[in-house]
């Protein structure tokens, strides 16, 4: 690559303490292509669905783990599997509906069928038609299953890997991700519906936003002039032991006009001046005892498990291509959900999702970077608001859990690949 | 077919005439006026068929009251941020379900097309509208109005009203 000769202000200070990450990892192909084998492919469990997605035995969602064709089925035992949605034949699409029920998995193009963990258990004419045509006579069933994952659950949500060795989902989720999800996913729940978001940027920068607190009450004004979330609230932004996964909450309690005046002055973000004509949008319960009303519990490389108010949902990242990814919501309840709380969680849906009035921001946030950095082969992030390390903090001023991802990612697929 | 008798067409020409009204007000970005085409008392949904269809009721946008449609645009106009677009409502021709002398139900195909900031036009949401219109008064309003979209993958946010 030819350096081009630089001014001054055009170069960057790389003495100062803070995590730097080249813009090419969002534009370049080739890094897109080593995150499918090493991350989604690699050394990492990827969240799938939920349990509650698939009640009944034969019952299947088809999904995604990274760009890789997945189906999340139900056995009759009562069981969760997960198997690559390519039929071990010629390649073709085995579920073709994005769900329904079924007693067997069978591919249209030669009728090959599995059972519902993905075991091979018909093929048409395999001894031939009248003497003529059939399998070879080594054929053997058995090695020509669908790609079996290695599936798990925990509290409900069903967890994917290709790797035969990635330590168990538990492990890999951490105590502070189990208990988050644990905390949620407290009783049996009941799926709402879904969401779904195409958004023209790469899927990493979701990721950084959703470990980023310190954008919140900057970008999505509507928290700041309702009061729901403010930087002056009580929040912590907590890693786990490895820093890949993410826990941002707040406690509402402590909200407090004074301060926030104080730390916002006149700036576009805090403008008390708003009211809402039906103040019913932001009518809820407290459902937990810890006062908690906000979580966001990132889990690496393609999950938020969220509670906002009384909306609770999670967001299954699919990845496209290096611009290109679908966020995909489900919003849940719990199946103990008396008539008015399934209405305040109807209504407070207003708030999330791609039409939220406090989440619609984020889709716009990633695009304009991505739209900012296209070719760009040398520049690089600047991030280091909260100390520049990927440490825990007791305040939401921080952005110590990009940090935390990026060195995980760094680790993973490396940020020095030379272009192809 | 029998030939529709006068009180049919009137009726049909009310509601077709209040969807394009509805349409051109979002379109000319005319979106404080938009609340006003709705009872006080009222329901807006814009939902996905995907949900629809399985009988469940998440919606994109659901508003039960006039305040919520206005809350609505005043955060599309103060709070929200999204990238610079317009919309261009198409519509098919209005159906009358049924209607009696109070309230029509009827229902219109739409196509939304967004042009961004970029110049480039694509099809952003297509589906129907099920609509209650209250003729009884003076102007005729929506009772409710609900958007089914096919489109359920939606492209980067929903701020306008569909």
């Amino acid at each position: 690559m030819a350096t081009a000769p630089q001014t001054d202000n055009m170069k960057q200070d790389t003495s100062a303490t803070g995590c730097r990450v080249p813009y090419r990892v969002f534009t370049d192909r080739q890094y897109y292509e080593r995150e499918q084998e090493n991350i989604f492919k690699g050394e990492c469990w990827s969240f799938v669905g939920l349990e509650a997605e698939v009640p009944q035995a034969g019952d299947f969602k088809s999904t995604f783990v990274g760009e890789t064709p997945v189906i999340l089925t139900r056995d009759t035992d009562g069981g969760v599997h997960v198997v690559v949605n390519r039929c071990a034949h010629r390649g073709a699409l085995v579920c073709r509906e994005m769900r329904g029920n079924r007693a067997s998995l069978e591919c249209v193009y030669h009728q090959w069928a599995y059972d519902l963990k993905g075991n091979l258990i018909g093929v048409p004419f395999r001894r031939g038609l009248k003497g003529q045509g059939g399998m070879p006579g080594d054929f053997d069933m058995s090695q020509h299953n669908l790609r079996q994952l290695r599936t798990e659950t925990v509290g409900g949500l069903v967890f994917a890997s290709f790797s035969e060795t990635v330590e168990s989902c538990r492990d890999f989720l951490g105590p502070i991700v189990v208990g988050q999800i644990e905390r949620i996913m407290c009783k049996p729940i009941t799926v709402l519906g879904d969401q779904r978001q195409r958004i023209h940027g790469n899927w990493k920068l979701y990721a950084e936003n959703t470990r980023d607190p310190y954008h919140a009450s900057l970008l999505h004004l509507f928290h700041n002039t309702f009061g729901l979330y403010r930087s002056t609230q009580t929040g912590k932004a907590l890693m786990d032991s490895s820093k890949r996964h993410s826990l941002l909450y707040s406690i509402a309690a402590s909200n407090d006009d004074a301060a926030d005046k104080q730390a916002y002055g006149d700036s576009r973000t805090f403008d008390t001046e708003f009211k809402l004509q039906d103040m019913s949008l932001l009518k809820g319960r407290q459902e937990f005892d810890d006062n908690i009303t906000l979580v966001i519990l990132a889990v690496y490389p393609n999950l938020v498990l969220q509670q906002i108010q009384n909306t609770l949902a999670v967001r299954q990242t699919v990845t496209y291509g290096p611009d290109d990814f679908e966020l995909v919501w489900t919003h849940f309840g719990y199946q103990d959900d008396d008539e008015e709380m399934q209405a305040i969680r109807l209504k407070q849906a207003n708030l999330i999702g791609p039409a939220g009035l406090i989440s619609m921001e984020d889709g716009e946030a990633v695009e304009i970077v991505q739209n900012a950095i296209v070719g760009e082969e040398r520049a690089t992030s600047y991030i280091a608001m909260g100390g520049g390390r990927a440490e825990d903090a007791d305040h939401l001023v921080t952005e110590g859990a990009i940090i935390g991802f990026w060195d995980n990612y760094r680790e993973m697929v490396g940020f020095d690949l030379e272009p192809a | 077919m029998a030939l529709p008798s006068l009180e049919q067409m009137q009726v049909q020409h009310v509601a077709a005439q209040l969807n394009a009204l509805h349409a051109e007000l979002i379109d000319d970005d005319r979106l404080e006026e938009w609340p006003d085409l709705f009872e006080e008392k009222c329901r807006y949904s814009v939902i996905s068929a995907e949900n629809h269809n399985r009988s469940l009721n998440l919606a994109a946008v659901f508003c039960d009251s006039r305040g919520m449609l206005v809350d609505r645009i005043v955060s599309l106009r103060r709070a929200n941020i999204f990238p610079a677009h317009a919309y261009r409502h198409i519509l098919g021709p209005t159906r009358v379900v049924s209607s009696n002398e109070q309230i029509i139900s009827a229902q219109t195909n739409y196509v939304v097309l967004m042009t961004r900031n970029d110049g480039q036009t694509s099809i952003y949401n297509s589906g129907k509208y099920i609509d209650k219109i209250d003729f009884s008064g003076g102007a005729p309003r929506f009772v409710s109005k609900t958007a089914i979209f096919d489109t359920h993958l939606i492209d980067t946010m929903m701020v306008r009203p569909i």
